[in-house]
């Protein structure tokens, strides 16, 4: 039930004390004449309303939830006490600088530490989510270019494996873009990028490992043939769980980054955000950077540069899931990074390899932190099909990988476990996952209407989106 | 799949029908079939040109999004608005569920007969 | 110190070889060797909770917490029920990804439907989308679903917050979209000259009601100027002044946008927060972000799904309209909280007493010298003049515990206030600036 339809006229929280001044009222042209519809209910029915929400939601606390991509690891609580300290909550952003030394001091610690984890010179904190991150790093190549008054170059190149808002973000910042195909081994198909590359090529948004869950080993090749053409590299780092202390983006040959403290670095998601996109770039990009990055050692400043690109939204990013950051990347450490990262992978390796005799891998070799299998054999010898799958785990209190994705492999499951997962975790998922596959073959008919113990079942997403219903319609 | 025999049909799934000097366009049944159910459309404006080969409008499903290619060049005379409200008639009557009609018309593609798109689209699968 | 890796070394020894591998260097053989990190990352290593915990408790306390503060200019400080931070606090709703897997994910559909709605409805929109970044980017976002094929300019007046305006020229960089910014002229929007300059051209008009000086614009006639020339209309507003100023709806907009942050959100050094974006029926499909739509599960029963998502990037790839990917989910969710706790009557009541303890203030400076700039009615901010440096003025305060209006410039202060600021405190202020 909607709290719209719990309301009652009349019930109330008491949250406010009385107006201790005299009251002033707004001359009648601009005074809000239509009713307002918020709902009216006593602190304990809400309180009852959003526990009954909570528990028709699944979160990593849940249970499983090894959705490919997304790095659905373990968010560690102690993030949320230190994100919850009035001395960053109760800071207003526009304090005098020595009133806010503190805020200043935890990003220049985390800029650190997060610049020697991807081999970047500065960082910018601003951007609010990977896709903005993106947009960011854009911006920057874009802003490079044009200083140097060599603005032929139109087209951004983007593998044919990529998520889909690196292709967004270069259109949003201006760029055609140019699909590089990958070779059957999964990775870029280095004859094809080097027909491409040309002084037309302003540069190159690439993930390593790829979106297949392999590492590209021609890394070095394919950077080094979009430097000789002029353009620059863009490293997405949305797979970074599976190398950080193991391979730097900067190493690799990359030029700008954006990280997902949401994925990466255990910042909750929040059922879709707020997450955290920032972005780092080598040297000779730092004077494009947005917002401020900080100076100092012992008092620190806010800097602004000279030729920045501008602001990508207000104020300085989102601070609390900085917090979050600093909070995991003090607490794991020089070794803790690549502890975290290794067993990434081998949980990864771990659950591919029980399953590999069962579901046709698409690409059979050693994976990073993430694998992806594709149904299509099974569709059409039994006509379950990945979506089914994933419903099916729903039925197992397992969240489904991510589904249909990349696009370049037929009826994908992508699955990444993450390093937060025990072997008993994964023993009970796998054994779901073969225990459907029999069901596939014995009965699909259960699979095609799986999930039946959820709230709901599947929905007529058609209906929603042909006549959209997007709000409560109120009577009056 | 249903085909009417009065219509010229393109290889990339669109029906032609000649209505004096203007030529009507929309999808084939077979790609509707395909397509899948279909929530919206987005088509051209009244004056816009077309051209053979390129996409003139779009439809969306669920989960996907594909372009409508002209099999025509000309420039827009009419567009179907009852299609932006009722995305499903294409899929319940593609035949009766036209996208544009196209006038000035300065190039069409070869197009086949009911037969020859039965042909064409049996090849295919 | 951890990893929060549960496996021990035993376990993982025992994984690796059971799927045939000797060592966990074994997996990363294939990756060339001149990209590995040699000897380990530079930075410290790792520390326990407790010692985490004692850090950054540290590095707060170097923060100053003002538990007074008349300044706003773009994030307010109002008051948070406690059971705003409960909410947002359950780990299912915290934990959780997107929405994507509808049957485990109705309470965080529902939370946003229900945001969904409360937002049209405080706006007077049609429509909401889940949430964008913050006010910023939902102004700029707006700018550009408004464009269409000959219309690429925006007028986007002057009395914006300053960062808003910067973040709509960001992204108009990437857009290769036009901006005119319509002068200011006696702290509001220059009618006379978006009149003289708007043409067919012209995308959208975008103001900011209140505006930065939290005075009121002639939101009404600015919009009859937009809509005459074929623009669209786009309003940036602060949610806590719907409670009593007429909506976007009523002054004529097509899009209403703002920043979320004051219902429910703490100033947080400016994040998170979240953008709110509304708008009339006819534009639906136009608004980037994600949506939430009700319909029925294959039994006919009631739930909620992410809808029209062929808009969106991950379908639409580089022909979406925007990039965004995610929503401000968890914000949204606290502001549901919040303006539920609040209801009707709170929500009026915050409006009415922010902007009655602004007057009171005013009138109260203007008593020992600071002269009011605002020539037009102002809701909860408004600017001072005076001779006395706005350096001293603030240090004065800032010694008292007090965080003062922001300093425009040299003479001038913007001072904010909200139901959190009681009389007492306001006379003390004026008493320190009177001795100042």
């Amino acid at each position: 039930m909607l709290i719209f339809e719990k309301s009652k006229a009349g019930r109330k929280c008491q949250n406010l004390p009385e107006c201790d001044v005299p009251v002033v009222t707004l001359d009648e042209k601009d005074k809000r004449e239509v009713k307002l519809h918020l709902p009216e209910l006593s602190e304990g029915e809400l309180s009852r309303h959003y526990t009954e929400l909570a528990k028709k939601s699944h979160g990593v606390n849940d249970g499983f939830y090894p959705l490919g991509s997304c790095t659905m690891k373990y968010n560690p609580r102690v993030n949320e006490v230190v994100a919850n300290l009035e001395g960053f909550t109760d800071i207003h952003p526009l304090q005098p600088v020595e009133t806010v030394q503190g805020c200043l001091e935890a990003m220049k610690i985390l800029e650190t530490y997060l610049c020697e984890i991807t081999g970047m010179k500065r960082m910018t904190f601003q951007p609010a989510a990977g896709a903005h991150g993106e947009f960011t790093g854009l911006l920057l190549i874009k802003a490079y270019h044009k200083s140097r008054n060599d603005e032929k170059r139109k087209k951004i190149i983007v593998p044919d494996s990529a998520h889909g808002t690196n292709p967004a973000s270069a259109a949003m910042a201006g760029y055609s873009v140019i699909s590089v195909p990958s070779g059957p081994d999964g990775c870029v198909d280095i004859e094809k990028l080097e027909e491409i590359a040309g002084d037309d090529i302003a540069g190159l948004m690439l993930t390593n490992p790829n979106t297949v869950g392999l590492f590209d080993k021609n890394i070095l090749k394919i950077t080094e043939i979009i430097h000789n053409c002029g353009g620059l590299c863009y490293y997405d780092g949305a797979n970074l769980n599976a190398v950080m202390g193991t391979v730097r983006p900067g190493d690799m040959g990359f030029d700008v980054i954006h990280l997902n403290l949401h994925k990466t670095f255990s910042t909750p998601h929040g059922g879709g955000g707020p997450g955290s996109g920032p972005v780092g770039c080598k040297d000779f990009l730092v004077p494009f950077l947005p917002s401020i990055q900080v100076e100092g050692e012992e008092t620190f400043v806010p800097v602004r540069q000279p030729e920045s690109i501008g602001e990508m939204k207000n104020f300085f990013g989102n601070f609390l899931v900085e917090v979050r950051a600093l909070a995991y990347v003090m607490t794991l450490g020089k070794e803790g990074i690549p502890e975290a990262s290794t067993n990434a992978v081998l949980n990864a390796n771990y659950m591919m390899n029980k399953l590999k005799d069962l579901y046709t891998m698409a690409y059979d070799e050693v994976c990073m932190h993430e694998f992806v299998m594709s149904l299509a054999d099974l569709k059409k010898q039994t006509g379950v099909s990945a979506m089914d799958i994933a419903k099916g785990l729903l039925d197992f209190e397992i969240h489904p990988p991510t589904m249909y994705f990349p696009l370049i492999v037929e009826e994908a499951l992508m699955v990444e476990p993450t390093e937060t997962e025990s072997k008993e975790t994964m023993d009970e998922a796998i054994a779901v996952f073969r225990k459907l596959q029999e069901t596939a073959k014995e009965n699909a008919e259960s699979l095609h209407n799986a999930p039946v113990t959820t709230p709901v079942t599947r929905m007529d997403e058609v209906g929603a989106a042909r006549h959209p219903i997007l709000r409560f319609q109120f009577e009056d | 799949m249903e085909l009417r025999a009065e219509l010229k049909y393109s290889k990339s799934h669109e029906w032609v029908k000649e209505e004096g000097d203007v030529k009507v366009v929309g999808l084939t049944d077979f790609a509707q079939a395909e397509l899948g159910d279909l929530v919206f459309v987005n088509l051209p404006e009244v004056g816009d040109e077309v051209t053979v080969g390129e996409a003139f409008a779009d439809v969306e499903s669920v989960k996907a999004v594909s372009d409508v290619f002209s099999p025509i060049s000309g420039v827009v005379t009419e567009i179907n608005e009852d299609l932006l409200d009722a995305p499903e008639s294409i899929n319940e009557a593609p035949y009766d569920a036209w996208f544009v009609k196209v006038g000035e018309v300065s190039e069409t593609e070869e197009l086949l007969d009911a037969d020859a798109y039965q042909a064409f689209v049996d090849s295919e699968s | 110190m951890g990893s929060y890796v549960p496996n021990t070394l035993d376990e993982r020894k025992a994984m690796l070889n059971e799927i045939g591998y000797e060592s966990i260097e074994d997996l990363f053989r294939h990756i060339p060797e001149q990209v590995k990190v040699q000897g380990g990352l530079n930075i410290p290593e790792g520390m326990s909770e407790m010692e985490v915990l004692k850090k950054i408790k540290k590095i707060a306390a170097k923060n100053k917490v003002f538990p007074t503060i008349f300044r706003g200019a773009g994030a307010y400080r109002h008051y948070i029920p406690a059971m705003v931070n409960s909410v947002i606090s359950k780990e299912n709703l915290q934990t959780a990804y997107t929405p994507y897997q509808a049957e485990i994910s109705q309470g965080i559909l529902q939370s946003i439907f229900e945001y969904q709605t409360m937002l049209a409805d405080l706006t007077g929109m049609d429509v909401s989308n889940a949430s964008v970044y913050d006010g910023a980017t939902a102004a700029a976002e707006a700018v550009a679903m408004c464009t269409e094929r000959k219309r690429k300019k925006a007028f986007v007046s002057a009395t914006v917050m300053p960062s808003v305006l910067e973040v709509i020229k960001t992204y108009c960089f990437g857009n290769e979209m036009e901006i005119e910014v319509i002068p200011e002229k006696d702290g509001v929007t220059d009618i006379e000259y978006l009149k003289e300059h708007i043409d067919k051209t012209a995308a959208c008009v975008l103001i900011q009601h209140p505006n930065y000086y939290g005075s009121l614009e002639d939101a009404q006639a600015i919009g009859e100027v937009a809509h005459e020339a074929g623009a669209k209309y786009v309003m940036s507003v602060n949610p806590i002044s719907l409670g009593a100023l007429k909506t976007p709806r009523e002054y004529g907009a097509d899009v209403a946008v703002g920043e979320g942050q004051p219902l429910g959100l703490p100033i947080a050094f400016g994040g998170p927060y979240l953008g709110f974006m509304t708008c009339v029926e006819g534009m639906t499909r136009k608004m980037p972000g994600r949506v939430v739509g009700e319909t029925v599960d294959h039994n006919g029963k009631k739930g909620y799904v992410l809808t029209l998502q062929a808009r969106e990037q991950h379908i639409r790839r580089e022909k979406a309209s925007s990039n965004i990917c995610s929503n401000q989910a968890l914000c949204a969710l606290a502001v549901g909280v919040y303006l539920s706790c609040m209801g009707n009557e709170g929500v009026k009541s915050v409006a009415e007493q922010s902007m009655s303890k602004a007057h009171y203030m005013a009138s109260k400076l203007a008593e020992v010298g600071f002269e009011v700039e605002n020539k037009q009615n102002f809701f909860h901010e408004f600017v001072t003049v005076s001779e006395k440096s706005s350096e001293k003025v603030l240090k004065a305060l800032e010694d008292a515990d007090i965080l003062g209006g922001y300093p425009l410039d040299e003479k001038r202060i913007l001072w904010c206030c909200t139901e959190m600021n009681t009389k007492e405190e306001i006379d003390k202020v004026a008493s320190i600036l009177k001795e100042v």
